[in-house]
């Protein structure tokens, strides 16, 4: 008796879910190639860098949007530690770092799908207090204001070292943040005068802070590769994701988001 | 001071105790073990997992003995700063009786439960250079905390100080007022009956306390990294230097939780017997 009700609910569920596939089979996503590639639906995993966060979620969005049935869940954080938890065993579909350094990791763990693809480009600006009361213009300034930058060991921070290089400046910070994030929030708390942070980050935080731009950031571009699991759980997913990103609406959202898009 | 010494002594440091009185139900035992081998085995993951070949050329580094350095003294100063603060307050919760008293409590066990990157956030409102009473403090003294090896003391001292005056307080209610009392009779001023009284009663509760906030100091790491940043030999303690290893070099952090781990069990397991009751 039992069984035979569950039975019931079963196929009634199954029925259910069918009709639900058929709506959406109807209703194609509107992007590029989309139409006849494998179906794609449950929830897509993404280890990305913390400076993504502003832009990918915003991609997460448009993303599910265009593909029904599929969820995109995040994980951001610093892209060392990102990878240090795939090499662990972590069920990730999809990786974005914030340098090839950091995705070499992964790559050399034998665990990605194909070669990673650098899919956008990041590089420093000053990052300052609203209207720049100390009048800074450049690096060379750095070394007589209170300074935060990223520690050597993330992303950001080996940008950093680079850039003051190029620019023959030494600076000695009042802290070494752990990432871009917190070098940002020392500025914007008026704990510091200026910071080495991302572009994008001056851009996402434009109500609060200013960005000064330098010439050597030139020397310091951080390139952002992205990559396929090889033991990707949802491996549509995966695929349908990375092709998302090489989309016009992908690549806009991006570019407004204050990164170069190759 | 604990235990009179005419006191008989059927089992001496516990054990050995009548057998059927002491037979332990596996009711018990089971999840005992079971809890046991879960605070156990992840450390001896660290064990197993270390580097030990490469232990010696990671650990000749400046910057671990810098840290390592750092971590010991800031912990203590937020020990001391938390006893010289902490142990009136616990007297005021246990012994004095005024409207929102529960309220009051409730707030300064809120570190406990705040995640400490907030903790440390609030101290940069408060104490940071633009902070409300920073800012006033910045241009009286020309003092800022933030990015200091004080303002590691003030946030380690932030996180550890509600261990002590919660374990001071539960001591202070357990300790008959009675002695108090008639210390009062016989003459003596409330300060008096509580450095003379008072505070040997609950001597054990004190320092049960303080190592509980020393060890909570030593590990504290997102209120710290928050207010004081990261800077070697000035703020980066043993728990940022591990984070932050971590990064590049899982290897190298092992190593430096090895050595902080050693500290703190040779230390713990050093005070145990002086200054926590073990009855």
């Amino acid at each position: 008796m039992r069984s035979a009700r569950s039975l019931l609910a079963a196929t009634a569920v199954l029925a259910l879910a069918a009709a639900l596939t058929a709506c959406t089979a109807n209703n194609p996503p509107s992007n590029n190639g989309a139409q006849n590639a494998p179906k794609v639906d449950g929830t897509v995993t993404v280890f990305a860098a913390a400076s993504l966060k502003e832009s990918f979620t915003e991609l997460g969005k448009r993303f599910e949007a265009a593909y029904p049935g599929a969820k995109v869940s995040f994980n951001f954080g610093g892209s060392s530690a990102l990878a240090q938890s795939i090499v662990s065993g972590a069920p990730v579909d999809v990786f974005a770092a914030a340098s090839p350094a950091t995705m070499k990791t992964v790559t050399d763990a034998k665990l990605t799908g194909e070669d990673p693809r650098v899919f956008v480009r990041n590089t420093l600006e000053i990052a300052v207090a609203k209207g720049n009361p100390k009048h800074i213009g450049g690096l060379k300034d750095l070394g007589g204001v209170k300074t935060a930058l990223c520690a050597k060991e993330v992303p950001c921070g080996a940008a950093a070292v680079t850039a003051l290089k190029a620019a023959g400046v030494e600076v000695t910070p009042a802290t070494y943040e752990q990432d871009v994030k917190g070098a940002l929030t020392k500025v914007e708390l008026g704990e510091v005068d200026a910071s080495l942070v991302y572009r994008t980050d001056v851009k996402a935080d434009a109500a609060k802070i200013d960005g000064v731009e330098f010439p050597e950031s030139a020397q310091a571009v951080n390139d952002y590769p992205v990559v396929s699991l090889g033991k990707a759980p949802n491996a549509n997913g995966a695929a349908a994701f990375l092709g998302y990103l090489n989309s016009m609406d992908a690549r806009r959202v991006l570019t407004e988001a204050g990164f170069q898009v190759p | 001071m604990s235990t009179p010494r005419t006191t008989p002594a059927p089992h001496p440091r516990g054990r050995r105790r009548p057998r059927g009185a002491t037979r332990v139900p596996a009711a018990l035992l089971l999840p005992a073990l079971l809890g046991l081998a879960f605070l156990v085995l992840p450390l001896l993951g660290l064990l197993i997992r270390a580097p030990w070949s490469a232990l010696p050329a990671l650990l000749t580094g400046p910057e671990v003995w810098q840290a390592l350095r750092l971590s010991l003294i800031s912990a203590t100063a937020a020990t001391g700063v938390s006893l010289l603060l902490g142990v009136p307050l616990a007297w005021l919760l246990a012994r004095t009786d005024f409207p929102g008293r529960r309220l009051l409590r409730a707030l300064v066990t809120l570190p406990l439960v705040l995640p400490p990157v907030v903790g440390g956030v609030a101290l940069l409102l408060v104490l940071g250079r633009a902070g409300i009473v920073g800012r006033w403090l910045d241009a009286a003294t020309g003092i800022t905390l933030p990015f200091t090896t004080a303002g590691v003391v003030v946030a380690e001292t932030f996180v550890a100080m509600p261990f002590l005056v919660i374990s001071v307080e539960g001591a202070l209610r357990a300790a008959d007022p009675r002695y108090e009392e008639a210390a009062a009779t016989l003459g003596a001023s409330r300060l008096t009956a509580f450095r003379r009284v008072t505070l040997p009663l609950v001597a054990p509760g004190i320092g049960a306390g303080a190592v509980l906030a020393w060890a909570r100091a030593l590990g504290e790491f997102g209120a710290t990294i928050t207010f004081a940043g990261n800077f070697p030999g000035r703020t980066q303690t043993m728990p940022l230097a591990v984070y932050l290893a971590m990064e590049s070099d899982p290897q190298a952090a092992i190593a430096l939780s090895l050595i902080l781990l050693a500290v703190s069990i040779a230390v713990l397991a050093g005070l145990r017997d002086r200054w926590m009751s073990t009855p």
